[in-house]
């Protein structure tokens, strides 16, 4: 249940900061939900990452589905080198889901072991 | 807590966010660029984007509706004129910003601030010849003139307005890929983009490269090569025009032909704008149509990009209504027509552009010998900010001629000389160019389009009017110098007041017609007049174009628009017409192989047309390049660098006119080659590339040609390469491999005008956008769009998509 209240909670707030604030504030965002909503180390990684990787291929996806993936198309083979807007998506959502386990998984040592 | 993994752990996610928000990996930062709500997935536009908007801005006076039709083209409603020109700042930036901002920069030699020192030499070469300079001129002769004044800067404030809304998300794509952010606008900076349009148009020159020439060739060879006027010439004022004796009696200097016309200098220079930056324009009366209502077109050739150098759009105050094409960087519709008449241009070419040899007193480049004494020298200090890297100071001599553009510091390519050659350019001249295109929007009669013009001054144009009244005109428009005969062909002595232009061309003395007799007027970059008029005009003027335009017109009557269309966009060869039955002739067939012969067949099939699908001009145009390349490269083999071949008019017409024609013979062989000799080598050298290659429909002529429509930053993904469109270089559809009709426009003026046009671009400067290249295929395919010159009261009619409303908070 704190798995699945962390990965919504942290992409809700990375959604959030990210109107206002630079792309690098889904590093703290999930820091802090992984501070305040302790997991094992390795869970904790992974609902940051999860977290992130979904809000961001969700975002993307739906971006790039509404514009029926024409810069997509034009923009992957300009930063990844391949006509694929599959893995552009993927690109950014693994990206978002690095940065944001990373920083989980640093809140989770930054907790006093129970 | 554990201190240790939380460290590494700490340490590695700064460093992650740390590379992943600099441009360690990418020009620009790679978390920034893919986040979904900051990054260029916010340039997907959605296919169902909504652009109706409602704005509240200051610099307003009053209430303005814009209304966008379906192709995206904005009619625009204002209640104050001066709010128009805010709107139209605000949308060329909505739509076109990035594009404005990369050419002032470029104009202004500041490229480097963006793309680092691969744009130094670039920058460097643009701030010697004067540009930020000639611009500064020209601002001061704007802001004095207090219409002028007020269109820029309600212009300004428009395309500011739209910057200020900017955030990280809404930048446009292109800033986000390389990693910078956009400027504001100012005033200066629509003249930097007026005398990027200078640049392209009126810079061209070849005095180095005709210097090196007359060095290397005996006279009498010179004449031979480079003729003042071709035989085909039809000029654009037709010959047996009688003009009045010259205004001004120019003297040619005394010493002109020991110290100027043998002097022996030899230079190299840079790189310069496309010598076929040219265009087709026409108008013809009633008596000729169909509707007995003139009809005017338009179509103006140069380098292809993405986006559009162009933006359609309608402009409608109470003080007039005007639709065309604007230029996103300048207030004003450019090319296009308004409620009484019609109005487009096509490039003078003359040379305006002369250089000088400056003689320092020493190193310091302190003072330069001029008329027996020594002159000082100012300075201008041109610093180059580079990204990434320190300044770059950049100290220019200016002399009496201009900016010393050339010296030891900055040879350009020059191999050996360290000479210096200041440069004197007719844009360094205040100019107020802006003045003719709003007298033109408001223009009712002849007499407007007059008063209008005249203000044109560089770079100087063929000024084509037609009007409901009837009236058709052309001027050859512009401020040019008046130049005695060679004047400025080669490069002249700068340590001497009499090589400097001794005056203007008088106003009057500006040849036009009006209303000629013969039903049309027309230009196509041909040399303007016969040799009958008294100033000297150069010598490098295309003829081809305007001589099968004049034909053409000259054969039609009861015109339709869509005959006007079909001749924009006609394919057919009138220098392969002349050229064709020379190599037919003496092309030896008893000495080709098969296969050889099989493409002697083509050529002979051959309907003259450079169409799509057609192999047969693939052939001609390789055995003519070879031809040329025969004839000429023996001599010019061992001639001082740079030299240009003559023109390709000059050889045919030589050839036709004598066919032992002495340049024929390679002079590397013992033996005496004749035109039989080398037209069956260049045609067997021909085929001899070719055949290999003929594989499928590759040597169809748009496949071989591969016009293409690129992005300024010409990465691939962004740009419509190898386009299905046939034409090239001597034809009407002059569609090069990027370069060519940049806007078709056909102008009815009917009582209700009818108007049709399109360029290669879409309304939309985003990649990210479908509405970003929307009009290209139909571009390659010849079709046209109808223009619609909307009515405020047709704000209901179903091809309104949307509606923008601006007022005044």
């Amino acid at each position: 249940m704190k798995f699945i209240t962390s990965i919504f909670i942290t992409a809700l707030l990375s959604f959030a900061a990210c109107l206002f604030l630079p792309w690098w504030t889904i590093a703290i965002a999930a820091f802090m939900v992984s501070f305040f909503i302790p997991q094992p180390p390795l869970r904790s990684f992974l609902s940051g990452f999860t977290a992130l990787f979904l809000l961001w291929a969700l975002l993307s996806f739906v971006l790039s589905y509404n514009n029926e993936h024409l810069l997509a198309h034009k923009v992957s083979v300009v930063i990844i080198k391949t006509d694929s807007p599959f893995l552009l998506i993927l690109a950014t959502a693994l990206i978002g889901g690095i940065v944001a386990g990373l920083a989980s998984l640093t809140a989770a040592f930054a907790r006093k072991p129970r | 807590m554990r201190v240790f993994p939380m460290l590494i752990f700490a340490v590695l996610t700064v460093t992650l966010v740390f590379i992943l928000n600099t441009k360690m990996l990418l020009p620009a930062p790679l978390g920034a660029l893919l986040s979904p709500q900051h990054g260029v997935w916010q340039n997907a536009e959605p296919a169902d984007q909504d652009f109706s908007a409602d704005f509240k801005f200051d610099a307003l006076q009053g209430k303005a509706d814009v209304y966008f039709d379906d192709r995206l083209v904005p009619h625009v409603f204002a209640e104050v004129e001066t709010d128009a020109y805010f709107i139209q700042g605000y949308l060329h930036a909505r739509f076109r910003l990035w594009q404005m901002d990369l050419q002032t920069l470029s104009a202004a030699g500041r490229a480097s601030e963006v793309v680092g020192d691969i744009a130094l030499s670039h920058d460097r070469e643009f701030r010697r010849l004067g540009m930020v300079f000639a611009a500064e001129q020209s601002l001061k002769l704007m802001d004095a003139d207090p219409v002028t004044k007020s269109v820029c800067d309600a212009y300004t404030a428009g395309v500011n307005a739209y910057i200020n809304s900017l955030t990280a998300s809404t930048l446009p794509l292109e800033y986000k890929l390389i990693g910078y952010k956009p400027g504001l606008w100012s005033n200066l900076k629509t003249a930097l983009f007026l005398k990027y349009m200078s640049y392209d148009l009126a810079a061209h020159e070849s005095d180095f490269e005709m210097t090196n020439a007359k060095n290397y060739f005996n006279p009498q060879d010179f004449k031979l090569l480079y003729p003042a006027i071709q035989d085909s010439l039809d000029p654009i004022i037709p010959k047996g025009t009688v003009f009045a004796p010259p205004g001004i009696n120019l003297t040619v200097p005394a010493d002109a032909d020991s110290v100027y016309f043998a002097s022996q200098v030899t230079a190299e220079e840079l790189d310069k704008p496309d010598p076929e930056n040219g265009s087709n324009n026409w108008a013809v009366s009633g008596t000729k149509t169909q509707t007995g209502a003139p009809i005017l077109c338009n179509d103006p050739h140069l380098g292809l990009n993405l986006p559009s150098l162009w933006y359609e759009m309608q402009i409608s105050t109470p003080t007039f209504n005007a639709y065309g094409a604007t230029f996103p960087g300048a207030p004003n519709v450019i090319i296009g027509f308004n409620d009484s008449c019609a109005f487009g241009f096509t490039n003078g070419g003359r040379d305006v552009r002369d250089y000088y040899e400056i003689k320092f007193k020493d190193e310091s480049r302190q003072e330069y010998w001029f008329d027996s004494s020594w002159r000082k020298t100012d300075f201008r200090y041109e610093e180059i900010l580079i990204a990434g890297k320190p300044a770059f100071m950049d100290t220019v001599a200016y002399t009496v001629f201009g900016p010393v553009m050339y010296d030891k510091s900055f040879g350009g390519k020059r191999s050996t000389s360290h000479k210096n050659y200041a440069v004197r350019w007719k844009a360094h001249d205040p100019s107020n160019e802006l003045l003719i295109f709003n007298g033109l929007n408001h223009a009712k009669n002849y007499k407007d389009y007059e008063a209008a013009v005249v203000h044109l001054r560089t770079p100087g144009q063929n000024c084509v009017f037609a009007c409901k009244n009837g009236d058709i005109a052309i001027r050859t428009q512009g401020e040019w110098p008046a130049k005695w005969k060679g004047q400025g062909d080669f490069v002249m002595p700068g340590t001497d007041s009499r090589y400097m232009w001794q005056g203007m061309i008088p106003d009057v003395e500006t040849p036009y017609q009006y209303n000629p007799d013969r039903g049309f007027v027309s230009s196509a970059n041909q040399r303007p007049v016969d040799s009958t008029y008294p100033y000297y005009l150069g010598r490098e003027y295309p003829s081809p174009r305007g001589l099968i335009i004049n034909r053409r017109l000259a054969e039609m009557n009861a015109i339709t628009p869509e005959q006007m269309m079909a001749l924009q966009t006609d394919n057919y060869n009138v220098f392969a017409e002349m050229a064709v039955p020379v190599f037919l002739r003496s092309i030896d067939t008893t000495v080709l192989s098969r296969t050889e012969l099989n493409y002697f067949a083509l050529l002979q099939q051959w309907n003259l047309r450079n169409d799509v699908h057609s192999k047969a001009t693939t052939v001609f145009v390789n055995t003519w390049d070879n031809f040329m390349q025969a004839v000429f490269a023996d001599e010019f083999a061992k001639a001082p660098k740079p030299t240009a071949f003559p023109q390709e008019s000059t050889l045919l017409e030589a050839v036709l006119r004598d066919t032992a024609y002495k340049f024929l013979d390679n002079v590397n062989t013992a033996q005496i080659e004749t035109l039989r000799d080398i037209s069956t080598q260049a045609f067997k050298e021909a085929i001899n590339k070719l055949a290999p290659a003929d594989v499928g429909d590759a040597l169809e002529w748009a496949n071989y040609k591969g016009t293409g429509v690129y992005h300024l930053t010409k990465i691939p993904s962004f740009s419509r390469l190898n386009l299905p469109i046939g034409g090239g270089k001597n034809i009407i559809n002059a569609a090069r491999d990027n370069h060519g009709p940049s806007w078709r426009m056909v102008v009815s003026l009917t009582q209700e005008t009818q108007a049709y046009g399109i360029y290669p671009g879409g309304q939309s400067g985003n990649p990210g956008s479908k509405y970003y290249d929307t009009f290209i295929s139909d571009w390659a395919e010849g079709k046209y769009y109808t223009l619609w010159m909307m009515k405020k009261a047709e704000e209901k009619d179903s091809r309104v998509k949307w509606t923008m409303h601006f007022e005044k908070s």
